[in-house]
């Protein structure tokens, strides 16, 4: 891969080429090693899941190559392209991120490369990004007791560095660049695997109509949901649940005033309101 | 939202349990005794002056637990003023983000502490348990404006905390707007029950009990309408399963029959506490069996709604 000059104030981000995965988890690897994250308890064991025994992403899993076995137990004919489904997940750095809108301590931040970052020094660990963040990326370090989730090696970007994963994909699953030149990689890429018969080759997040656009996308071989990644038209904002919600409270309290004012009122009406404050109720 | 599509849901389970399941459960209690003390003592008569005391009285804890039940909810519960200070390098300042709903809570949990505690502190004068000069400066906690402002927050503690988890990628929680309406008219049930409960060991209070009582019952009606919602706004998003699989079905079934005491009193009683018209305080029911159903219902649904989402 030719080298890429990183420039703050450039947007940066992967574009994941599902189609060229080979589930070797160098990237898995490559992440672990250089932000030196602990295993998780139950890392060293057999999940029974497929190839897979990394299981999920977390706060000590910042990559995870997804084995998605779609493989029928006997071939149906020889040929017949059936395969299992490999992505390497990540953090998509969302321009609109669940998770940046929801966190109260600002921990959550945007950096000079347009990357989402969470900054441990500030996180308190209310966990409100990890039930926002629609991608179940985000979950406690069990080390640092802070949120944590890929940072799309910051500290490598800052350095000049491209992102640990990616140096060391060995079949360019995993590119890094500028986000403009990444996109137009990808609408190549995509019309060549059309072009080649495999019709079902999709890219997800390229665009905004997945949270107004993924920093990390994906170019998937299968239905996003098929990946575990919402659909367009389940990528939605915590957010818009806000004026509803306090619409309801607001109207539940306007009911509930009004509640008690018939309450008040009945007992009036009932001939059952004492005037004389009890002796001990004197103000 | 998608119009009967079922909604997809990846998102991870942020292992809120049980401080949180309390402290819903107390701000809703607190923020509706702190509503029905100020209602009674400015709109009602000065026979129910025992019963608005005892309403700032049972608020008054929920200041000390929520903040503390909170904190030690937080993996790093040394930082909870991060809540309130930005210490982002080169961002310092105070943090308010109105679109984060925890945020807006941790601050309206700030403000109201304060009305409550000096509410509180002015219930203990008028009680004669504080002296002057401290019982003139704390008197401002007893007036009409520090209570019906103090009230308006409380009613925001005690709402927002549903709309908190609806502002999330949840299932369930995000798939409706109700929540934030339900936990309040559960927490206003549950309080007038609380008070009904306390009151008996203090003189005087038993004449605001049939306020009260018409109170839980009208409570328990609104609770029953925001239930419904809330069972109808799952529908198109097929997460119905979700909240009312099994084992919390159990608990839902706890959270209905917290209701069955003021549904029994609507449809015996209706608005009236004897049924025949005139209320004699006497004639009340001493039963502490109700209220602690009731009481036992909002603990319930609270757990229902937070547990069955992370199950």
């Amino acid at each position: 891969m030719a080298t890429t000059e990183i420039t703050p104030g450039k947007a940066y981000g992967f574009f994941t080429d599902t189609s060229v995965c080979i589930g070797c988890k160098a990237c898995e690897v490559a992440c672990k090693e250089w932000n030196q994250l602990p295993e998780d308890e139950d890392e060293i064991g057999f999940l029974g899941k497929s190839l897979d025994n990394t299981g999920e992403l977390n706060g000590s899993n910042w990559r995870h190559v997804q084995f998605i076995d779609n493989v029928p137990d006997e071939t149906l004919s020889e040929g017949d392209g059936s395969a299992f489904l490999l992505m390497s997940d990540v953090c998509k750095h969302c321009k609109h991120a669940s998770c940046l809108e929801v966190c109260p301590t600002g921990a959550i931040i945007r950096t000079e490369f347009d990357t989402v970052y969470i900054q441990e020094e500030t996180c308190n660990g209310c966990r409100n990004c990890i039930a926002a963040c629609p991608y179940d990326v985000i979950d406690i370090n069990p080390g640092k007791n802070v949120a944590q989730k890929c940072t799309l090696c910051y500290d490598r970007l800052q350095g000049g560095l491209q992102p640990a994963c990616a140096k060391v994909c060995p079949t360019e699953s995993i590119q890094f660049g500028p986000l403009d030149e990444l996109r137009a990689k990808a609408k190549k890429r995509e019309a060549d695997l059309h072009a080649q018969g495999l019709k079902q080759a999709n890219l997800y997040g390229h665009d905004d109509k997945v949270y107004g656009g993924l920093n990390a996308f994906f170019l998937l071989m299968d239905k996003p949901e098929a990946y575990k990644l919402p659909n367009a038209a389940s990528a939605v904002l915590p957010s818009r649940n806000n004026i509803g919600g306090y619409l309801g409270g607001a109207v539940t309290a306007v009911l509930g005033l009004l509640g008690t004012v018939i309450a008040l009122r009945e007992r009036r009406r009932h001939g059952g309101e004492p005037s004389e404050p009890a002796e001990d109720a004197q103000a | 939202m998608t119009a009967f599509a079922d909604v997809q849901h990846f998102a991870g389970d942020p292992e809120w349990t049980w401080y949180i399941l309390f402290y819903f459960f107390l701000a809703g209690l607190a923020g509706g005794a702190y509503f029905l003390a100020t209602l009674l003592r400015h709109w009602g008569t000065p026979a129910d002056e025992p019963l608005a005391r005892l309403g700032m009285y049972v608020a008054f804890p929920a200041t000390l637990i929520c903040p503390l039940l909170l904190t030690i909810d937080l993996t790093k519960p040394l930082r909870f003023w991060h809540m309130l200070v930005n210490t982002t390098p080169g961002g310092f300042g105070l943090n308010f983000k109105i679109w984060s709903p925890m945020s807006v809570g941790v601050w309206a949990l700030l403000v109201v502490s304060l009305f409550t505690i000096v509410s509180f502190l002015d219930a203990l004068a008028r009680d004669g348990k504080l002296r002057a000069p401290l019982a003139g400066v704390v008197a401002v906690g007893g007036t009409k404006a520090w209570n019906v402002v103090g009230s308006v927050f409380w009613l925001f503690i005690a709402s927002y905390t549903g709309v908190l988890l609806a502002v999330s990628n949840q299932p369930v929680w995000s798939d409706t707007w109700a929540l934030g309406g339900l936990f309040l008219a559960s927490g206003l049930s549950g309080a007038a029950a609380l008070l009904l409960l306390l009151s008996r060991y203090r003189r005087g209070a038993e004449a605001s009990h049939p306020v009260l009582e018409v109170a839980e019952r009208l409570f328990t009606a609104l609770e029953v309408l925001l239930l419904a919602v809330f069972v109808i706004t799952l529908i198109p998003d097929g997460t119905l399963d979700d909240a009312f699989g099994m084992p919390w079905l159990l608990l839902w079934l706890v959270a209905l029959a917290g209701l069955l005491p003021g549904l029994r009193g609507l449809a015996v009683g209706r608005l009236s506490v004897t049924g025949g018209g005139a209320v004699a305080a006497a004639r009340v029911s001493a039963s502490a069996m109700a209220p602690a159903l009731v009481l036992l219902g909002v603990l319930a649904l609270r757990a229902a709604v937070i547990f069955s989402v992370q199950g």
